[in-house]
């Protein structure tokens, strides 16, 4: 979180209540998912959400290593959250940070809520998000994905779990924060939530915010969820779409630039 | 899961193919996957390239930042190359540092990249002596079915391609392309038994006994070569083999 | 064994957490109640059997059940048992009680050894999902020549088709002995080339499972293949 001061004459939010990018406070950035993206993987989803590009990928469930880590009445979700080197406009160097871990660590939580992980003791759900690219809110980009790629592999779950976070900049609580915005607002609220039992499974909060102004923000951040969660059932139905004229197998990429040989 | 046939198949089963000269995804022993590029994949890099070869897809990015040079070069920019098969990519796969396999690649690719001068070095310096560019070639196996060392060297060169210098967000003047000078092209075979084959899968990867990258520029010179395995290879097979790679590296490069 | 519905239903794909049933039903294979609603547990294709609502997974490991005919592989060999995976998420033990042979304390390397595949039931799994193996079933044995293919488990269905109509057709076509593990793993035995035509054609079922039409164009297959070689 930033709360540094912005650069001269730059606002985050307009007289009109536009954002930088021409947004409202209560708009997404938009959303693409696609699930079934990998070859080796049980499962997968690879997700476009503004300037982010995750994929995420799960094996399992199989034997759990390391071994001391098993649990005999049911398997452990165990989440790797990870930023490529070039995902950054300062090259990060690879390997797990402490930002990554703790990332890892409530993803893992998260997911766990939803998995029936009593069917499968001793077991581990091996679950890995790489960000490609990174704009903001990738922890709430890998979350959606990892939900995705769960589904995927067929992992037994209640539900599907979306993610999104709710901001303040200029005093204004708004949705889904892009990458200045993060750097420049004032609070950053990011959350993993079940529509279906209104369940919130992540929350996050940093920066400095009113009870108010986070009850605003919080119930952006749900309303938004629910919209999510649209776009993750969707991607995975289409997965199965019966559809013979159309070529089988995931595309090989999303975005306009392809020049397939 | 979302993969296709996954066939288990036992050593003698593709070698029975291969004497009756087939493959068991009915390429020709010589006969390179399917390939697709796509520059520019990832817009925080100065550089990149998604590459799927076959069921194969990598993705290699180029950062670039401002430093020292080595003092028995003070005129050229650095160049280091690091790869992660990171778990996402292949069941085989584990967390962690770069093991031995991902060493080797990057080496091997990162050879292939500065003995073939693929870059100007000379053309990243900023002040002799004191500033020049440092450029990391960072390679990311996404998805993982063999043959990562000629994935990863096709994304390296693309991404080199279709880079550029950020000199602007460092305040040390205009953007300019990455000095490209050359285009290394690698070219992998494996070796079952007596049969050679080009592109190998993770599954005939995985029952070879010897392997062999050869690395040609655009001019058919050799840059690199690196033989693995625990297996053996004869002059005359290698000697066929510098052949192939410079007729398939010709027209890789032709579409990158 | 799924074929519920007909060639004119659409399939319906369902995702975890989609609501099945209102009240009325019970949760089937696949999906789980909950304040007396039926929910999808698993992504597949809802079905539907009398007061029964469930899914049929489109993806998922392979759950060991009590009376499955499975392919193992061994990959390690203790004094008085076997260890052989299954493809479920942990190894299991095959005692040397379970197989028809008089095997001596640490002789065991004499009759299998680590690679073998061999076909077996398994006759037991406990709360902690621990796996009993059996080879003493007639018709079970170890698995010598051909090869072994691997398909998700959720695909096994179509393969072997309903009342085994389509396993019938790759036999018939190819003349190949076909034994298919409920695990996923199947054995092919024959030349080669019908080895090969197989394959094929198992590599279509699984990429098409899901889809309807599915019995005309493996046959479709097996025919231009059979007409390429005369």
């Amino acid at each position: 979180m930033g709360g540094t001061p912005l650069p001269e004459g730059i606002k985050l939010i307009d007289e009109k209540g536009l954002r930088m990018d021409g947004r409202r406070p209560d708009e997404l950035r938009p959303l693409k998912i696609e699930a079934g993206v990998l070859k080796r993987a049980d499962g997968s989803a690879y997700l476009e959400w503004g300037d982010n590009k995750v994929l995420a990928a799960v094996y399992g469930p199989r034997e759990c290593h390391p071994r001391h880590m098993q649990d005999p009445t049911r398997a452990l979700v165990q989440c790797n959250y990870n930023m490529a080197s070039f995902s950054v406009d300062d090259r990060k160097r690879p390997g797990p940070d402490r930002r990554s871990q703790e990332i890892s660590k409530i993803i893992s939580e998260a997911l766990t809520h939803v998995v029936f992980t009593e069917y499968f003791p001793r077991a581990s759900v091996d679950v890995y998000i790489e960000v490609l690219q990174a704009s903001a809110g990738t922890r709430c980009a890998g979350l959606t994905a990892a939900s995705v790629a769960l589904a995927d592999a067929g992992i037994p779950m209640r539900d599907l779990i979306a993610s999104c976070a709710a901001g303040k900049i200029d005093d204004v609580v708004v949705l889904d924060l892009m990458k200045e915005e993060d750097n420049f607002g004032s609070a950053d609220i990011p959350i993993g939530y079940v529509p279906r039992t209104d369940e919130i499974v992540l929350l996050q909060m940093d920066g400095d915010l009113t009870a108010d102004e986070f009850k605003k923000g919080l119930g952006m951040a749900v309303d938004a969820c629910k919209r999510i969660h649209e776009v993750q059932r969707d991607a995975l139905k289409r997965r199965y779409a019966v559809d013979d004229a159309a070529p089988k197998g995931p595309s090989p990429a999303l975005d306009g630039t392809k020049e397939v040989q | 899961m979302s993969k296709d046939v996954v066939a288990y198949m036992k050593k003698d089963y593709i070698e029975k193919l291969l004497a009756k000269g087939e493959r068991v995804d009915g390429r020709r022993f010589d006969e390179m996957r399917p390939l697709s590029v796509e520059k520019g994949y990832v817009g925080s890099a100065e550089g990149s390239a998604r590459v799927t070869l076959g069921n194969t897809s990598v993705l290699v990015g180029i950062k670039m930042i401002m430093g020292q040079p080595f003092s028995d070069t003070p005129n050229k920019g650095v160049l280091t190359t690091n790869a992660e098969l990171i778990p996402l990519a292949n069941e085989d796969f584990e967390s962690g540092p770069p093991g031995r396999k991902a060493i080797e690649v990057a080496r091997v690719v990162d050879r292939g990249i500065r003995e073939g001068q693929a870059v100007d070095l000379e053309k990243l310096c900023i002040v002799p002596e004191k500033e020049v560019w440092i450029m990391f070639v960072d390679i990311h196996a996404l998805d993982y079915d063999g043959n990562l060392f000629d994935a990863a060297n096709i994304g390296a060169v693309a991404a080199l391609k279709s880079g550029t210098v950020p000199m602007k967000r460092a305040g040390k003047g205009e953007d300019y392309p990455i000095p490209l000078m050359h285009e290394p092209i690698s070219v992998t075979a494996v070796k079952i038994g007596k049969h050679i084959l080009v592109d190998p899968t993770y599954e005939e990867e995985r029952v070879a006994d010897a392997r062999l990258t050869i690395a040609t520029n655009e001019a058919g010179r050799l840059c690199a070569m690196q033989k693995g395995g625990e297996g053996s290879f004869v002059v005359d097979e290698v000697l066929q083999l510098v052949e192939n790679s410079k007729r398939l590296g010709a027209e890789i490069r032709s579409r990158i | 064994m799924r074929e519920n519905d007909s060639k004119e239903n659409p399939r319906e794909i369902v995702v975890p957490g989609d609501l099945l049933a209102e009240s009325g039903m019970k949760a089937g294979p696949g999906a789980f109640s909950e304040g007396g609603r039926i929910y999808a547990g698993q992504m597949g294709i809802k079905s539907v059997r009398q007061n029964m609502v469930g899914v049929v997974p489109l993806a998922g490991q392979y759950i060991p059940v009590r009376g499955d005919q499975v392919i193992g592989k061994i990959v390690d060999l203790g004094a008085s048992n076997w260890l052989v995976d299954i493809r479920s998420p942990y190894p299991s033990p095959l005692h040397v009680n379970e197989v028809p042979w008089r095997v001596e304390f640490g002789e065991t390397s004499r009759f299998m050894t680590v690679g073998d595949m061999v076909s077996l039931k398994v006759v037991g799994v406990d709360e902690l999902m621990k796996v009993q193996l059996s080879m003493k079933e007639n018709g079970l044995r170890k698995l010598a020549g051909g090869m072994v293919l691997e398909i998700a488990p959720s695909k096994v269905p179509r393969v072997i088709g309903r009342d085994g109509s389509m396993i019938q057709i790759l036999k018939n076509a190819t003349g190949c002995r076909i034994y298919v593990g409920q695990n996923g793993r199947i054995w092919i035995d024959g030349d080669l080339e019908s080895i090969q035509r197989t394959v094929e054609a198992i590599s279509l079922i699984e990429a098409e499972a899901h889809n309807t039409g599915l019995t005309e164009k493996i046959k479709h297959l097996l025919d231009r293949n059979s007409n390429k070689g005369a």
